[in-house]
């Protein structure tokens, strides 16, 4: 398959923390791609390198063959990469279809739609209907159909975590980063969501990434892991071989195990 | 709220509102409608305001665009003999479009406090420079010359009605222009701005492009205010960019409210009636009249007294 997402050799440092060294993953079109580690592990600091928000001290990474490195958050977002948060960035004064029309409605204007002298509405890109259908169309399949106008302040965690990657299939993007989309959502609801999320991702066709805790929901979804370590991709293969894999299960799996022990003992303490 | 289903009725309301003052004019007594064109003066100067406000920033030195404004018409009259109200307005909406496109420029890295704050000492910068100005009256300011449209005098007896058809022709304009900015996506991306600007850039929009752009239009109203109030008073003085007078701005627009476009207007209307009871009442304490009734409506109508018109807010 096409690669779709190259990064090559990055290294970043900040002061005299290594937060990427010699960095190297191509991402093949419309796979499915679950990134590992544990806490400053530097999975975050890869998918805030790759839209932008952090440059990389060396390396350079391409998206579609096109040199990406340099650009800035909104560009990147524009080109059709996006990217939901751990901690749902949402429009917390507005409802939860204001929020989708606040998303269409930057989608629309930057391709030159819905400016000021123009009439009637317009047709959303990738989407062909109208804004408001679109909003419709993209919550219903995110389950957001019941919380319309609901405020998004008052949502609960799960939803609010629903409507911050719902926001981010506005775009229509290609890839699409997903950090932490479980976290924070009870262990009996993960999957229930996972599946939702990608089921309505994959409906519109795009390349995954998403960084995750928990193997077992890595090892249902990803078709290729890249465990992280100290910075360093120690493991780049497919869940059933990566997870097995005896630095992955010493630095990650068991360094997640070890975590969830002290989370499980923090809340028996 | 959802599908913007509830009918927009600001257009007709804005019509009617310049039908009532074309229809009633005549019959109102000069000092109302006087009262009346200071109040949709400032009026579009706090719809600016509100613009700004809509995405979360509030500007303590709005008054550096009225005084401009101001200032565009006082000197049309001094210099070229220009006398044209409307000519006025729009020369006045043009100066102050100069200068926010530069200094908007260095406006729009800054939020919060410091974006107020620079707004102020803008504001104060210019005042500075006109109370030192000889050539234009100094901190006595200047005359203006007796408003005329169109190249013709009104005689005494109508100067204060064509006025006021003037100036609320041109602002009901203005303000159905700026109604149909916030239909468009990035009108609408203020609210959005005020919550999370984060976001707004992850979507792909630029949010420092986006307040350039509403700091250029709000400057534009103030211009247009800022001529209209000095044809209506026919004097100008640099009082017009004092810090109190963006202060009267932020007053009313908090006392309006951001709902509608329309509510500047009222809130504007209301405050100039607040002051000029309480100042006929008891001169000396008015200012305590006007902070108990902006109190009032803080504790009462947080979302301002256009609240006492929409529906309530979902959710």
């Amino acid at each position: 398959m096409a690669v779709v997402l190259d990064a090559r050799g990055i290294n970043k440092r900040f002061g005299a923390v290594t937060a990427a060294q010699d960095i190297n993953a191509a991402i093949e079109q419309d796979s499915v791609v679950g990134l590992i580690g544990t806490n400053g592990a530097g999975k975050t600091t890869f998918i805030n390198m790759i839209t932008g928000y952090i440059k990389p001290d060396t390396g350079s990474i391409h998206f579609q063959g096109r040199d990406i490195t340099a650009l800035a958050p909104r560009e990147i977002t524009r080109i059709g990469i996006c990217r939901s948060f751990q901690i749902p960035q949402l429009y917390a004064s507005l409802s939860v279809f204001e929020n989708m029309m606040v998303s269409l409605g930057v989608v629309l204007r930057n391709a030159g739609l819905g400016g000021y002298f123009s009439r009637g509405r317009p047709i959303v890109p990738g989407y062909d209907a109208p804004a408001e259908e679109v909003a419709e169309r993209i919550l219903e399949r995110f389950g957001l159909g019941d919380y319309l106008d609901k405020n998004a302040q008052v949502l609960p965690g799960g939803v609010r975590k629903l409507l911050d990657i719902a926001l981010t299939m506005a775009a229509k993007p290609s890839i699409l980063l997903l950090d932490e989309p479980t976290s924070g959502v009870s262990a009996e609801e993960k999957f229930g969501m996972m599946e939702m999320v990608m089921s309505a991702v994959k409906a519109e066709g795009a390349t995954v990434l998403f960084v995750e805790h928990d193997m077992e929901v890595v090892s249902r979804f990803a078709e290729r892991v890249l465990a992280f370590y100290d910075g360093r991709i120690i493991a780049d293969a497919a869940p059933e071989i990566a997870l097995v894999d005896p630095e992955v299960k010493r630095y990650v799996v068991g360094g997640e195990l070890h975590r969830m022990d002290v989370q499980q003992g923090a809340k028996n303490a | 709220m959802r599908l913007d289903t509830n009918r927009d009725r600001t257009l007709p309301i804005l019509g009617a509102v310049l039908l009532a003052v074309i229809v009633f004019g005549p019959l109102l007594p000069k000092w109302a409608l006087f009262l009346l064109t200071i109040a949709i003066a400032k009026g579009l100067v706090s719809l600016g305001l509100m613009l700004q406000l809509r995405a979360g920033l509030v500007s303590f030195g709005q008054a550096l665009y009225y005084c401009i404004g101001g200032y565009t018409a006082g000197s049309l009259g001094r210099y070229f003999n220009i006398s044209d109200m409307l000519l006025q307005m729009i020369c006045g909406a043009f100066a102050a479009v100069f200068v926010a496109l530069i200094l908007g420029l260095l406006l729009a890295r800054y939020r919060g406090i410091f974006y107020g704050l620079l707004s102020m000492a803008l504001s104060m910068i210019l005042y500075g420079l006109l109370a030192k100005s000889e050539s234009l009256g100094s901190t006595d300011g200047i005359n203006i010359l007796p408003s005329t449209v169109f190249g013709i005098r009104p005689s005494q007896e109508w100067l204060r009605y064509v006025v006021i058809v003037t100036g609320c022709s041109v602002a009901v304009f203005a303000t159905a222009l700026v109604h149909r900015y916030l239909k468009t996506p990035l009108g609408r991306l203020a609210p959005a701005i005020k919550d999370n600007e984060i976001r707004v850039e992850y979507m792909g929009a630029s949010v420092r492009q986006a307040i350039y752009v509403k700091y250029v239009i709000a400057a534009a109203l103030s211009g247009i205010g800022g001529a209209l109030a000095a044809t209506a008073v026919g004097h100008i003085d640099p009082d017009m960019a004092y810090w109190t007078t963006s202060g009267e701005f932020i007053f009313i627009t908090i006392l309006a409210g951001t709902r509608s476009v329309a509510a500047p207007f009222l809130g504007a209307m209301i405050f100039e009636i607040i002051r000029t009871v309480a100042f006929d009442i008891s001169p000396n304490t008015w200012q305590m009249t006007l902070g108990i009734s902006l109190l009032l409506v803080i504790v009462f109508l947080p979302e301002g007294l256009w609240s006492l018109f929409g529906r309530r807010k979902a959710g």
